[in-house]
Formats: structure tokens, sequence, C-alpha cells
């Protein structure tokens, strides 16, 4: 069980993660010609404007206004993009398959990070049902995706310190690894390829066309 | 949950014009209309919305109607377009009723949302594509379609014919030589430097407003123009009822009439959403890049003569004043800090609203929303109390604004919650403290 989801199952994952991100931004990419609007008036100087006071805590004002959801927020998608990549674990595992090695995280600094992710995923489904505004327009499969991107984080998490059966938990771990990589470029979770192209788009027409700010 | 008040209110525009509609016809127009006209951005915007709430601090609506998550601009998306989408035009007429409801009344376009949005998702533009489905289906509030039947017909917002137009004009001038003599209204005067553009109710019915203007260019020299053929008036209420093709049509007559005129430059008058029309969305339309000549708005123009020394200060206005930034010329243009600079010249004492600049709150006029008339009117009203609360805490007695929506917005306002204000666009106090040549 562990071999198949170590083996084909990761290469699935990673096929449909990047054969699925390809495809998205492509087929939009060509599509955003039909809008006419788009290419004539993108100004890379002023999307990177744009999208680095969006990229550096509290430089927006609405940041300005929910403090505490913009400390989740930053925190939360930090830990959520470094942790697999530098935790100990998988550098192995890069290691042994590629031959690759670099630097990874001390074990307790990369459980700690875990942390952040499992406890700013429950943060947003708590303000999900908290929040009317958020509330309003929430339904299952938003409390899901939020699920399907920290499960691998918990899965992880107590495969690391054996708490539950330890093969049992490594290949849950896999198999939850894979659903996540592999939702990326099909779910919402697509923001993250996207939000480059969309902030950097509308920081062109503010910003190049019309002289303003965006942030 | 929407207000049920608002929910009650009859307008033949809307529901009428739903009664004549076969669910064949509403899927086939909308479905036609989304395969059509939209393309990235919609699907992009639509699937990438991660539902995070944050754009509803930026929406007055939203804010004024005691965070009402019905109004935040995520629920407005979600509960037009959104469903419009998922369900490839398989709506009802009651679904109709009340996306129409929200496009055309309950979002002024303003754009504010965007730049509140982690993302920058372009809410106006999904909002226009909105009013731009209801549109092709026929539905369109009776108020705002009168105004885009008199474009379509006249050329002009208002009905004006050009007798009356070229009447008014000669009175403006008298009334202008009254104040200072040698002012005139050069009318369709070949190779001006400035062509002077107004939208239509300045003759219609704030015709003062032109003397003023004659007032200024005597007093600073200006080699100008007005237009009395049509395209003289560039208000355009077809780029927000959703008809591109007469917006598209208003926009090419307003620059052929100044490219007739082998003018310079166009200055607009202080109006937001004409100089939006003009020069973004018009000319998109078209297939320009740009306009075809430069416009300069209003403010531009005062600060241009201002810091250059064209017009001088005689007196400043001694009152208490606060300004409202129109969206069109501030996030549609970055024009605040001139507004600030020109009306710093002109007032002794300026107070400022807190939000300001980019983050000002719209008027809940604009965007075509004053223009669906009375039945809207109190639902607007409701719409806009963080406004209202806003000016009140400068203790000013002035408003300054320079954009007509904003104007006619902000005496409802005054009005609606009692505040012992008054209004005024920036050419009123211009009059009043500038040194009158001899």
């Amino acid at each position: 069980m562990i071999e198949l989801a170590r083996g084909p199952l990761t290469w699935v994952a990673f096929a449909l993660l990047v054969g699925g991100t390809i495809w998205n931004l492509y087929t939009r990419l060509v599509l955003a010609r039909k809008d006419k609007v788009v290419y004539p008036y993108w100004s890379t100087p002023h999307a990177a404007r744009s999208i680095l006071h969006w990229v550096v805590p509290f430089a927006s004002r609405n940041m300005r206004l929910h403090p505490l959801f913009t400390i989740v927020s930053f925190a939360f998608h930090a830990c959520l993009l470094l942790t697999p990549l530098l935790v100990m674990g998988h550098a192995v595992l890069w290691q042994e398959s590629w031959g690759l090695s670099w630097w990874s995280l001390p074990a307790g600094v990369a459980d700690a990070m875990t942390l952040v992710v499992i406890g700013g995923g429950v943060a947003f489904i708590v303000r999900r049902i908290a929040a009317p505004e958020v509330r309003n327009v929430t339904t299952w499969r938003d409390h899901l995706l939020i699920l399907t991107v920290i499960a691998p984080f918990v899965t992880g998490l107590l495969a690391h310190h054996q708490l539950l059966p330890y093969r049992a938990m490594v290949t849950l771990h896999i198999v939850t690894g894979v659903v996540w990589l592999a939702a990326i470029p099909f779910t919402r979770l697509s923001h993250m390829l996207w939000f480059v192209f969309m902030r950097g788009y509308m920081g062109s027409e503010f910003g190049a066309v019309r002289n303003a700010r965006d942030w | 949950m929407a207000d049920l008040a608002d929910s009650q209110v009859v307008d033949p525009g809307i529901d009428g014009a739903i009664k004549t509609l076969t669910p064949e016809a509403i899927e086939r127009v909308i479905a036609g209309a989304l395969d059509r006209e939209t393309a990235a951005r919609l699907k992009v915007y639509l699937e990438t919305c991660v539902r995070c709430g944050l754009c509803a601090s930026a929406c007055h609506t939203y804010l004024s109607r005691d965070r009402d998550p019905d109004y935040a601009p995520v629920a407005k998306v979600r509960n037009t377009i959104g469903v419009m989408v998922d369900r490839r035009g398989k709506v009802d007429g009651e679904f109709l009723r009340s996306a129409a409801r929200i496009a055309f009344t309950e979002c002024g376009t303003c754009r504010r949302c965007s730049a509140y949005c982690p993302f920058g998702i372009d809410v106006s533009y999904l909002i226009l594509t909105v009013r731009r489905i209801c549109n092709l289906l026929g539905i369109v509030p009776q108020y705002l379609q009168d105004t885009v039947n008199s474009h379509a017909v006249t050329s002009n917002q208002m009905w004006v014919q050009q007798d009356d137009l070229i009447d008014t004009l000669l009175w403006q001038e008298e009334d202008a030589q009254g104040e200072l003599p040698g002012a005139r209204i050069p009318l369709d005067r070949v190779g001006a430097e400035v062509l002077y553009s107004v939208i239509a109710p300045e003759p219609k019915i704030l015709a003062q407003l032109i003397a003023n203007m004659a007032v200024i260019m005597k007093a600073a020299d200006v080699d100008w123009t007005m237009g009395t053929s049509d395209g003289w008036d560039n208000s355009n209420m077809a780029m927000y009822s959703g008809d591109f093709e007469t917006m598209g049509r208003i926009e090419r007559r307003h620059w052929d009439a100044a490219l007739k005129l082998k003018v310079k430059r166009v200055v607009m008058g202080e109006c937001g959403h004409a100089f939006r029309g003009a020069v973004y969305d018009g000319p998109r339309w078209l297939g320009w890049r740009q306009p075809p000549l430069p416009m300069v708005h209003a403010v531009e123009f005062y600060h241009e003569l201002l810091t250059s020394g064209r017009l001088k200060i005689a007196k400043k206005i001694e009152k208490p004043v606060t300004i409202q930034d129109p969206c069109n010329i501030v996030r549609g243009r970055g024009l605040h800090h001139k507004l600030r600079e020109v009306l710093h010249m002109l007032c002794e004492d300026v107070r400022e609203v807190d939000p300001r600049f980019e983050h000002n709150y719209c008027c809940a006029a604009g965007g075509g929303v004053i223009n669906c008339g009375p039945p809207w009117k109190l639902s607007r009203m409701k719409s806009i109390r963080v406004k209202a609360e806003q000016f009140a805490a400068t203790g000013a007695h002035l408003v300054i604004t320079p954009c007509h929506n904003c104007h006619s917005g902000i005496e409802d306002i005054l009005k609606h919650y009692k505040l012992k204000m008054e209004v005024a666009f920036v050419s009123e106090l211009l009059v009043k403290a500038i040194e009158r040549p001899a």
C-alpha cells in the first residue's frame, strides 16, 4: 500500500499538478486575448508595485483593517508553502529518489510550522462559521477545501511523532498530500496560480492607466 | 437578507420587462451573452474567488446597512452573475428581478472593492456584466432607460434640442458678461485651444455653471469654445445601463465633434462618469487604446490655471469646507492631490474626511444609481449612511465635489440625514475667489 502511494500515486499527483497548472494557465491566458483589455493595458512595473503591496503584511489598508486575519493568513500561507519543501522527512525522499539535497528545518521548527498551518486552517473554518459576511457565501465545499489543505499536515505530524500506527499514517499522509497537490489547478486553490496575474492586471489598470493606488 | 422594502419597489422597467420573457428566451440571451461577450476575466474571477469576504469592508452599501452580509460585494456577485454562470442562464423572473435590483441600485461600480480584494477582482466589471445581460433581456430601471433613450435619439441625456442649447449658451454669455465684462462663450470656433465639454444637466438645469466657466475662461484668458452640434454632451448613461452599442455611439460622436472643431484638447467639466466614458469605457468599446485627443478633467485644468498663475486668488473662502473625492477621477485618475492643492489655494479651512483619497466612500449616486430615479431613492439613502456620518464628523459647512453625480447624491444625503451643510462645485468657489482682470 505504502509502495503504491509512494510510487505511482505520487507520480499521478505531480502529473495532475503540473499538467493541470499548464492547462489552467494556458487556456485562460489565451482566452484573455478575447477580453481585449488585459494585454494592451498590462504594465509590469505597476503590476509589480501592486503585487508587492499585497504580499507584504500590512502594506494595504484592508490588511490594516483586519490585523488578526492578516497575521493568521500570512503565517498560514508562509508555513503552508515552506514546510513541505523544507521538512527533513521530505529531504530524505528527495535525496533517495533524485540525489538532490538541500537544507532542511530542525524538527522542532517544522513541528511548529505544521501546527501554524493546522491552527490557521482551523481559524479559517471558525471564521467561515462565525463571520456573517463569510458564512453567507460559504458552502460545504469551502470547508472541504480547507480540510483538504490541512489534512496532509495533520497526518504528517501524527506520522512523525508515531502517535498512531506509523505505516497507516504515512500512507494516509501521502494520499492526502496527493489529493491536495492534484486539487490545486482544479479548485479554488488555483488562486495560488492566479494571484500574480489578477493582482498584476488590477495593479496595471489602477497604476498605469488611472494613476491611482490599489492597496 | 435583502431589505424588504427595497425588494418590493415597483419599477416598470424591471417588472414589466420580466413579464414578457419566456424561460427559453432568458436562457438563450444569458448563455449567448456569456459565450460571446465574456472571456477569461469572468472565468478566472469566478473560479478563484476564495470567498474570504474581505471585500465587505470596502462597500458603502454593506457598511451603511449595518453590515448586512447580502450587501457585501462577494454576495452581490454570487447572487447575480455567479448564479447566471452556474445555471447557464436557466433562471427565473424572480431571480432576474433581484439581480437587476442588486446590479443597478445597490452597486455604483465605484471600484473601491478592487482595492480591498487581495486578488484585485474587478467587481465593477462583474456587476456591469450583469447590467449588460439585463439590458440584453430588456430589463433596465425605467428612469435610467429614459436617459438612454434620450441619448439614443438626441445624443444628449436630457432631451435638449439644439435651439434650446444655443439659446441657453447665449443667455449664459450675457449673464457672464454681467459678472465680468468681455466674457464670451465662443460657439463652434474651429481651431480653439480648448473645447469645453459639459453634460446635458448643465444647460438643462444648472445653466449658471456655464456662465461661471465663461468668467473663469475670461479671467484666465483661455482660447476656448463650446460645441452646439450633436456630440456636445459627453455624459453617458448607456455605459451604466448595459447598452454598450449606444455608449459607443455617444463617445464616437463626442470625439468626432471635437476632431471637427480641430481643438488641441478637451476640458471636461466637473463630472466623473462622463470622464470615465470618454477616456476609458467608450474608447475601449470602440477598439481604441486611448481617446484621439487629450482630455483633462476640470480639476486638472483649474490646477494648471492656478499653479501657472493664469488665475489668481483675490479672496479665499472662509467657511469650513470638506471634500468628496469622486470615484471616477480619484480611483479613476488619481486627481485627489491636485484637488487638494486647488482647494487649499481657494479655502481657508479645509477639513478632511476619513478615509479619503482612493479610499473615499462612493457617493451612492454615481454608476447610474441616482438615474434609477425616485422609486429607488429611499434605498439609495439607506445605502449611504456612512457618507453622512463622515461629513457630520468634519463639522464643515460646505461639501465640495467636482462631480455631478456626487453633487446630486450629496444634496439628497444632506437633506435625508438633516445635515446643515451645502454642496458646491469647485467652479462656484473659483468665481467667488479669483481676481477679476480690470
